[in-house]
């Protein structure tokens, strides 16, 4: 009974707090570029005008993949809240980002299948750290299990802390802000037109974007197991990491993606790795 | 007014088309974008994809070359949908008018909602014409309900 609570609270309140999220993100992204910025509601805004637009599909199966890319989001997140296997969790959102890849592939459209192989390479750059991001949960507490997390009386940040570095790293990539943001955004028309999303339209594009409200929520989830004991300092925590990502994605420009690659693999991976051996000795 | 029908009021995404413009009305196009104007302050977006655009801004008259890409544009944005043409030449044409390889307005092309004159137009006038034009949109949206009670 607790446990089918829990999942229809993830259900409702994930997407208001995400939305309402990437509302605040626009307004103090706007303020640091001197600007006043849309309103709080913005994205709920668009959310409701794209679902009154006309549904225009290329195929049946791009739907097929949308749907699969929300189900499987929503799973990791009702996993991570019911304090299942961070491990799995793992593996559900890697799959969860293989659906959306599919997508952008299932059409013919040559921006979106560069947007797609970018989500492609952009995997490869983050989840050997958020495996290893696992295995250093596992030494430290000879379990995969988010719940003996909560169950840690001190916080997991002063034991990995070089994770928690990489960890933001790869937060930039997951939120797909600059200098990460290759797959998809709406400041690379030139190169891209929209990247991965190019042919979603309407009720569909919706459907993404709701899902990026549910992967905010998620990915900002993980952040708070690193101080999951009070709960509230791992959400300050997680809030001050969405703070230091929207500062980056104002200063940075968009880099390629070898860059990102390059940089993930030596620092992202060496930092969490340095991490682990300290942790052994 | 339901919340769809407000939200498309709020959440108009630009497609910025430049047909055979001189540049003057594209500039002050992207100046509305900047700081000094900020059109997302009303939720505008500049989106190069016309598959998410609600708004299809054209600049300069139309040509032989490039009426058959407006018209392909014009296809791919999802309804509803508004035009605006901005500046003399996407309007009538301009100093262009009667040359031999133009074709006149956008509106010899595809139908236009709101037109902006001015050369080149400001970025006041191009977002009144783009606000203008979301009171066309309202129109339509109302009009197509009353249809479909009928």
């Amino acid at each position: 009974m607790r446990e089918l609570v829990i999942i229809l609270l993830v259900l409702i309140a994930a997407p208001i707090l995400g939305g309402l999220l990437s509302g605040i993100d626009r307004i103090i992204t706007a303020r640091m570029q001197g600007r006043v910025g849309p309103p709080l509601l913005q994205p709920f805004y668009d959310v409701g005008k794209l679902l009154g637009k006309e549904r225009i599909l290329v195929n049946q199966r791009q739907v097929l993949w949308a749907i699969g890319y929300l189900a499987l989001v929503i799973t990791s997140l009702a996993m991570l809240c019911l304090g299942s296997d961070l491990l799995i969790i793992v593996f559900v959102m890697a799959f969860a980002a293989i659906c959306f890849v599919l997508g952008g592939l299932s059409t013919k459209s040559p921006y979106s299948h560069i947007g797609s192989q970018r989500e492609l390479l952009q995997m490869l750059s983050y989840e050997p750290v958020l495996i290893l991001l696992a295995i250093g949960v596992f030494l430290q507490n000879k379990s995969f299990l988010v719940k003996d997390i909560f169950a840690r009386p001190e916080p997991l940040l002063f034991s990995l802390p070089l994770v928690f570095v990489a960890v933001l790293l790869i937060l930039t990539i997951k939120m797909r802000k600059s200098p990460f943001d290759l797959s998809t955004c709406h400041h690379a028309h030139q190169e891209l037109v929209q990247g991965i999303t190019t042919e979603y339209s309407g009720p569909y594009l919706a459907l993404i974007e709701l899902t990026h409200w549910y992967e905010l929520v998620l990915v900002l989830g993980l952040v708070v197991l690193f101080w999951a004991q009070p709960v509230w300092a791992g959400l300050l925590l997680a809030l001050a990491a969405f703070f230091i990502e929207l500062v980056i994605d104002n200063i940075c420009a968009r880099m390629t993606w070898s860059w990102m690659v390059k940089l993930t693999w030596t620092v992202g991976i060496i930092l969490c790795l340095v991490n682990l051996g300290f942790n052994l000795i | 007014m339901g919340i769809i029908q407000k939200s498309q009021l709020k959440s108009p995404w630009v497609l910025h088309y430049d047909c055979s413009s001189c540049n003057g009305c594209d500039i002050e196009i992207l100046a509305s974008l900047t700081p000094v104007y900020d059109i997302e302050r009303f939720g505008i977006i500049n989106t190069g994809n016309p598959k998410h655009a609600d708004v299809l801004l054209v600049t300069g008259g139309v040509n032989r070359r490039n009426a058959r890409v407006l018209k392909n544009l014009y296809n791919q944005m999802p309804e509803p949908k508004v035009v605006v043409a901005v500046g003399s030449c996407a309007c009538t044409g301009g100093v262009f008018y009667n040359c031999y390889n133009i074709l006149g307005g956008v509106d010899k092309v595809i139908p236009v909602d709101v037109y902006v004159p001015g050369c080149a137009a400001r970025p006041e006038a191009i977002i009144d014409g783009v606000v203008l034009g979301l009171q066309k949109l309202k129109e339509k949206t109302q009009m197509k309900s009353e249809e479909v009670a009928k």
